[in-house]
């Protein structure tokens, strides 16, 4: 644990959250605020958990993440591009996670991480540092992640999973997202759609069927795919390798 | 077995003769055998899913003109200074290398529909057990009095990439403030619908941006209305007030020709003289579909709205702009989604592999200036009776700076995207 990882420990340990911390190099210093941070994170909880021992969702686990070297987990498939930082010495400083959510793609290119970043210097000294905080007994601070609420989008989608997926009839179909998504799981102004665990590849795609998420071109590609088109996708892209 | 008529008759005899000069080549072949015709959104696609998807049990040979692509979609941003040439400028080497697709740069000249071979320019021949053709747009030139191919350097069309959009480019560079710009748009049906009004907004967007004040661009249109028509006018209005007018038919009366010497349209309404014209005449099915026997007399190639087979050719398919493919746009997406239906087939057939229901898609982006980008998109699915539309969107007037924006990213991705899957992944 670096120096900035072990302040930051001893801060959310003893000190209230709203305390502020200074993580703003690209126009001067910002004082994040953390309880804002949360609150700003609830945009990134579609991918991101952030309890210990949760798991990954279509991103990293975030505990811990300040301090921790870029691409290190083992247990998660990261893209090339962001392994290969690490190798580089890439380290989640305050200030480097700072920079990467400004712009992700500018950051790590050939990341898959699907988001066009945070403009705003306030929100991102405020997500940093709530991602601060996300060590140790933080953990009850934990925001939940989507799957633990019930809703339809949830029960809709326990059909598809139900489903033995038939990756033969997946790749058939993956072709059509293969227009836009592409194949080495890049994300240039489209998610990258690779190597997803099947649940949440499911979830997405019923939230858009059943407009939970909203973008027309996805809304129109899933509206005629049934429980069995659904499952043989996430067959498919499961078996695929981020590049 | 279909039967023989003149034309094929004709075909046959020029296939036999060249024998003569370059014989056919005839080494064993156990192989089932593919060629495609035409390396654009639809042969390239078909090409590559082809190779990929019969891990070399199928030989596919791609025939293609030139060595380099350039993409007609996002040439328009190139005339707006958003794109590079280069960067819209493609080749065809991972298509060789990595999935083993044997390239023949030459022009498809004839096919033999019975013998099952096509005539190459460089006299050789090549024998296909299944034909793919994805020959895109000739243009009608005499459709507007007055314009032909000898003119086209002059007055560009720009409607079939490369020396055409570089011509086009130099053009709109060298034009000053004050000097006007004047399109004669296509009737339907035509190769990209939204793409004459892109190509006004990004006009209008390169004036807009070296301070011209006094210049203007006037579209005369045959059509009543146009592809996103509300979303490109409201734009126009937004962004380059005064600077742009579309006129339609009910206005200018019908389009009578023009006179090239002194780029001057003339309509039952006016004569409008330009110093840059551009005239994107009518269009029909590429020269090797219509010589073959392939399109009907709307110029336009039908097909089995299943598997994208030429109608009454069983070893046949039809891809793209060249087709008349129902309730679908003639499209680079659209043509990509038809190669995939195809390619498809042809496995199934060749090497009984699967055969899933076809299903079709497509939506174009459109930038009208920086970052207010906006789509059209549907599903299909295929009838008896044609390729037919199931769902559709379009963007709304309205939408924030911030969807737009997203929109055009957006649209970035897709190129990206589109691009890989049709020349493969390094």
């Amino acid at each position: 644990m670096n120096a900035v990882a072990a302040g930051l420990v001893s801060l959310c340990v003893g000190l209230p959250l709203a305390a502020p911390v200074q993580a703003e190099p690209v126009n001067g210093p910002v004082n994040g605020d953390a309880e804002r941070g949360e609150a700003e994170f609830r945009n990134c909880i579609q991918c991101h958990k952030t309890g210990p021992g949760t798991g990954h969702g279509i991103g990293p686990n975030l505990h811990d993440v300040v301090g921790r070297r870029a691409g290190a987990l083992g247990d998660f498939r990261y893209s090339r591009a962001l392994v290969a930082a690490g190798g580089l010495g890439l380290q989640w400083t305050a200030d480097a996670l700072n920079a990467f959510i400004a712009n992700p793609r500018e950051k790590v290119p050939g990341n898959r991480m699907s988001f066009r970043g945070v403009d705003d210097p306030q929100k991102r000294a405020d997500l940093v540092a709530f991602l601060a905080t996300l060590t140790g007994e933080a953990q009850a601070r934990a925001v939940a992640a989507p799957e633990d609420a019930d809703g339809p989008a949830t029960e809709i989608g326990a059909a598809a999973m139900a489903i033995e997926g038939d990756p033969a009839y997946g790749e058939y179909l993956a072709a059509e997202c293969l227009t836009c998504h592409q194949a080495t799981g890049e994300a240039d102004g489209i998610p990258g759609i690779v190597g997803w665990d099947r649940k949440s590849f499911i979830r997405a795609l019923f939230e858009y069927k059943t407009n939970v998420r909203t973008h027309q071109v996805m809304q129109l590609m899933t509206t005629n795919l049934g429980d069995e088109e659904i499952a043989a996708l996430a067959a498919y892209f499961e078996t695929l390798d981020a590049q | 077995m279909r039967g023989m008529n003149r034309r094929t008759f004709g075909l046959m005899a020029g296939a036999a003769s060249m024998t003569l000069a370059a014989p056919m080549i005839a080494r064993a072949q156990t192989k089932p055998r593919v060629v495609v015709i035409g390396g654009g959104s639809g042969g390239a696609t078909a090409a590559r899913y082809i190779a990929q998807d019969s891990e070399n049990a199928i030989d596919v040979t791609l025939v293609e003109m030139n060595r380099e692509y350039t993409t007609c979609y996002f040439s328009n941003l190139y005339f707006g200074d958003f794109r590079t040439f280069e960067s819209i400028t493609h080749n065809y080497d991972r298509l060789a290398s990595g999935y083993g697709v044997t390239m023949a740069f030459a022009m498809a000249t004839g096919i033999d529909r019975d013998a099952k071979t096509v005539a190459l320019s460089d006299g050789s021949s090549v024998p296909y057990d299944k034909l793919i053709i994805s020959p895109g747009i000739d243009l009608v030139y005499d459709s507007v009095d007055g314009y032909s191919k000898e003119v086209e350097g002059d007055i560009p069309h720009s409607w079939k990439p490369g020396e055409q959009t570089r011509i086009m480019k130099a053009q709109l560079d060298a034009l000053e403030d004050g000097q006007n710009i004047v399109m004669v748009a296509p009737p339907n049906p035509y190769r990209c619908p939204p793409g004459p009004y892109e190509r006004i907004s990004m006009f209008a967007h390169l004036l807009k941006s070296k301070g011209f004040s006094q210049s203007s661009i006037t579209v005369l249109d045959p059509k009543p209305k146009f592809s996103k028509q509300g979303l490109f006018q409201a734009g126009w209005e937004q962004h380059y007030p005064g600077m742009v007018e579309w006129l339609g038919p009910d206005v200018h009366g019908g389009i009578k020709g023009i006179d090239p010497s002194t780029k001057t349209v003339m309509t039952d309404l006016d004569d409008f003289e330009a110093n840059m014209l551009t005239v994107i005449p009518k269009q029909k099915a590429g020269a090797i579909a219509t010589d073959s026997g392939l399109a009907n007399d709307t110029g336009f190639c039908p097909i089995d709205p299943y598997t994208m087979k030429a109608q009454g050719d069983n070893d046949i398919y039809i891809l793209g702009d060249a087709t008349i493919a129902g309730d679908m746009p003639k499209s680079g997406f659209s043509a990509n989604s038809q190669a995939k239906v195809a390619a498809m087939s042809v496995r199934h057939e060749l090497l009984d592999s699967r055969m899933f229901p076809a299903r079709y898609s497509n939506t174009c982006w459109s930038l009208i200036a920086t970052d207010d980008g906006v789509k059209v998109g549907a599903q299909y699915s295929p009838t008896d009776e044609k390729i037919a539309s199931t769902s559709s969107f379009i963007s709304q007037n309205g939408e924030s700076a911030e969807v737009r924006k997203a929109t055009y990213e957006e649209s970035l991705g897709w190129y990206k995207g589109i691009t890989t899957d049709m020349f493969g992944t390094t």
